[in-house]
């Protein structure tokens, strides 16, 4: 008896907006994840050919080698201003940028905030790691009340370093802003929820709403001196109490969609 | 085409505009301003992209982006705004990205006054941020040259793929005189074989400024070295005026040359041979053609509206072929024709002492005159 070839199906693959090379991201650091994650959303709504990405200062600044379309890449903290000037000269294109917090939240908030606020036709892909990674792990603006870094050796001491900063919430506020909310890069289904994000402020930007950014709660075991298994549990056990896994803004003309 | 009456900075944008201007990005700052509000109506006038950015960080980071596409892009400040814009201006040049830049120069430094300056000579001439860099500096000194220099900007900066600042002042920027301006030229969606505007049927490109490994980098400061040299051997560019019999000569630029102009006249009409040497780049400088000018002169008087910047170059330049004397007003000054024509006669009738520096005499001077005491 002649047995039958089995049929192969290829139910996983690279996606073609992902360049197949090995990153210098640390074992275990989700800042893979969160590229892989825009790759296939790239690649699922068929824009590869007409997005423009912009990088940022911080681990990712290389992200322009992973990712397999045209990209330029910013001064720290200065990446909406970029992207502002790219999709203001080409409104067809899709111009995302992707940022740390240190990037974002610090050096860069006014770039941030102004981008939101006018409203800019751009999606922002926000990377909370609780620290500064490339530069050997400080406090950065996210940094939790009390969780040591290479510049709070002490703690966080709130008195002393001031608070976390919430950015989702506060970006929320601003007309300009269509789609935000926060997710997590934790477990596998917290992954699956976060592409869907990221598909939706995609979207956001397809139809011309205006600004959108997804914030992902993101590991840096190297400098939290974790194991990545370690590092993913406390994301779920001392981040996501401190900055809330939600919508925070909606655009109702988004309401409709679903990914 | 017929001559209009034009304020120099409303000049300066629709000259910009003319050749083609893709989108503007600026910030308001005196004695700037008109440059940002003219464009703020026209651009979008014209379906063009202009944005009033957050703050000087933010235009000249939109202006990178922009330029990143191959769009004909421009901002404009004023000296402290320029001193926000220095990190982009690096990025830029580290990125080799062509853009156009006006700096309006005011008194500083600090938050300083809105009145006519040229104090931003060494952070544009020598600077532009950090690094090995030379930005391209056009020093223009009416209305009429501010449009010619401004009009023909963007292909110089294409053409080198680099940075063209044109350095005007507060008073060039508010004057308002008879100009002509060119005419328009078709608006184009460029696409240079560099630049990122989306892949489509073509190989990813990126644009940065990062050179990770030391040996690359140096390889790229060497290389843009190189494209300086060819800038040095094709772009210089000066005027020069009553030269040719001239014994003494006055080195001076943009609004210092022009009332410089109007000194030389009246001492010319009493008899003293003296001319002008404008340099209208000030980067590349006309170096040589100064140094040959300086080996038949028996003096020669900088003219600054600071504390002599330009002056450590000419004396640079011109290696002690003939004494030089100087003299400037700072801090938003302006000198008046009878100042510099009296210093164009202290030239000729007490010849400096060669021993001390040209600045010491001009801030005893000074300082006697303006503060008194010893
Ligand atoms: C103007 C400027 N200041 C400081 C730095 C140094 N620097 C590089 S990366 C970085 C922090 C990046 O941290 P973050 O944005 O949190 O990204 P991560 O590395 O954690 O992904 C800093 C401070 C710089 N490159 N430029
Ligand atoms: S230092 Fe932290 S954020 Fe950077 S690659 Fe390593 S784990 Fe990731």
């Amino acid at each position: 008896m002649v047995q039958a070839a089995l049929e192969e199906q290829i139910v996983y693959s690279r996606p073609e907006s992902f360049t197949a090379v090995q990153t210098h991201y640390c074992p275990g650091c989700t800042h893979g994840t969160a590229h892989r994650l825009v790759a296939e959303v790239i690649d699922e709504m068929e824009i590869r050919e007409k997005t423009v990405g912009v990088a940022s200062v911080g681990c990712s600044v290389f992200a322009y080698n992973y990712f397999n379309m045209d990209f330029v890449q910013a001064p720290h903290g200065r990446a909406p201003a970029m992207a502002t000037g790219v999709k203001r000269v080409l409104p067809d294109r899709f111009v995302f940028t992707y940022q740390g917090d240190g990037d974002l939240a610090s050096i860069g908030m006014g770039e941030i905030v102004a981008a939101a606020a006018r409203g800019e036709n751009i999606t922002v892909i926000f990377i909370n790691n609780a620290n500064y990674g490339m530069t050997g792990g400080q406090m950065a603006p996210t940094t939790l009340p009390g969780q040591q870094t290479s510049s709070s050796p002490n703690g966080r001491d709130v008195e002393v370093m001031g608070f976390p900063i919430r950015t989702a919430e506060l970006l929320s506020t601003l007309d300009g802003a269509s789609y935000v909310v926060r997710r997590s890069l934790h477990d596998p289904k917290n992954i699956r929820m976060a592409k869907k994000a990221i598909r939706m402020a995609f979207e956001t930007q397809k139809q011309g709403l205006g600004f959108s950014m997804v914030e992902l709660l993101s590991v840096c075991p190297t400098n939290w001196g974790m194991t990545p298994y370690q590092a993913n549990q406390w994301v779920q056990s001392a981040m996501v109490p401190y900055y809330p896994l939600n919508d925070f803004k909606v655009h109702p003309a988004l309401a409709n969609f679903r990914v | 085409m017929t001559k209009e009456m034009l304020k120099g900075n409303v000049a300066i944008a629709e000259a910009a505009v003319r050749a083609g201007l893709n989108a503007y990005f600026g910030y308001p700052i005196t004695p700037q301003t008109e440059l940002l509000e003219y464009l703020s109506a026209r651009m979008p006038e014209l379906g063009r992209a202009f944005v009033q950015a957050e703050s000087e960080l933010g235009a000249v980071n939109m202006v990178y982006g922009a330029a990143c596409t191959g769009a004909r892009v421009l901002s404009s400040s004023s000296s402290p705004g320029i001193s926000l814009m220095m990190e982009g201006i690096s990025y830029i040049y580290g990125t080799e990205i062509p853009v156009v830049l006006v700096d309006v120069m005011r008194g500083g430094p600090g938050l300083g006054n809105i009145a006519p300056a040229q104090a931003d000579y060494n952070q544009i001439v020598h600077g532009g941020g950090h690094g090995d860099m030379h930005p391209i500096v056009l020093a223009p000194a009416n209305v009429q040259e501010a449009i010619d220099i401004t009009y023909n900007a963007f292909d110089l900066a294409e053409k080198y793929r680099t940075i063209v600042v044109i350095l005007a002042d507060g008073s060039l920027g508010q004057i308002m005189e008879p100009a002509e301006l060119p005419e328009m030229k078709p608006l184009l969606m460029r696409q240079p074989d560099w630049a990122t505007y989306g892949a489509e049927g073509r190989p990813k490109r990126f644009l940065s400024s990062i050179n990770i490994d030391p040996a690359k980098h140096e390889i790229f400061n060497i290389r843009m070295e190189q494209r300086w040299q060819k800038i040095i051997a094709n772009e210089i560019r000066f005027k020069e005026y009553y030269l040719d019999d001239a014994k003494y000569a006055v080195v001076a630029f943009g609004t210092s040359g022009r009332i410089a102009l109007s000194a030389v006249r009246s001492a010319r009409a009493k008899g003293i041979p003296v001319g002008l040497f404008r340099p209208v780049s000030l980067a590349p400088f006309p170096e040589q053609a100064l140094y040959e000018l300086s080996k038949r002169l028996e003096g020669l008087l900088v003219v600054e509206m600071n504390n002599g910047q330009m002056l450590e170059d000419v004396i640079k330049i011109t290696r002690h072929q003939t004494p030089i004397d100087f003299y400037a007003r700072t801090g938003g000054i302006v000198p008046m024709p009878e100042e510099i024509e009296a210093a164009i006669l202290r030239m000729v009738e007490e010849p400096v002492n060669t021993t001390e520096h040209p600045r010491d005499r001009w801030l005893a001077r000074l300082s006697q005159e303006l503060i008194g005491g010893s």
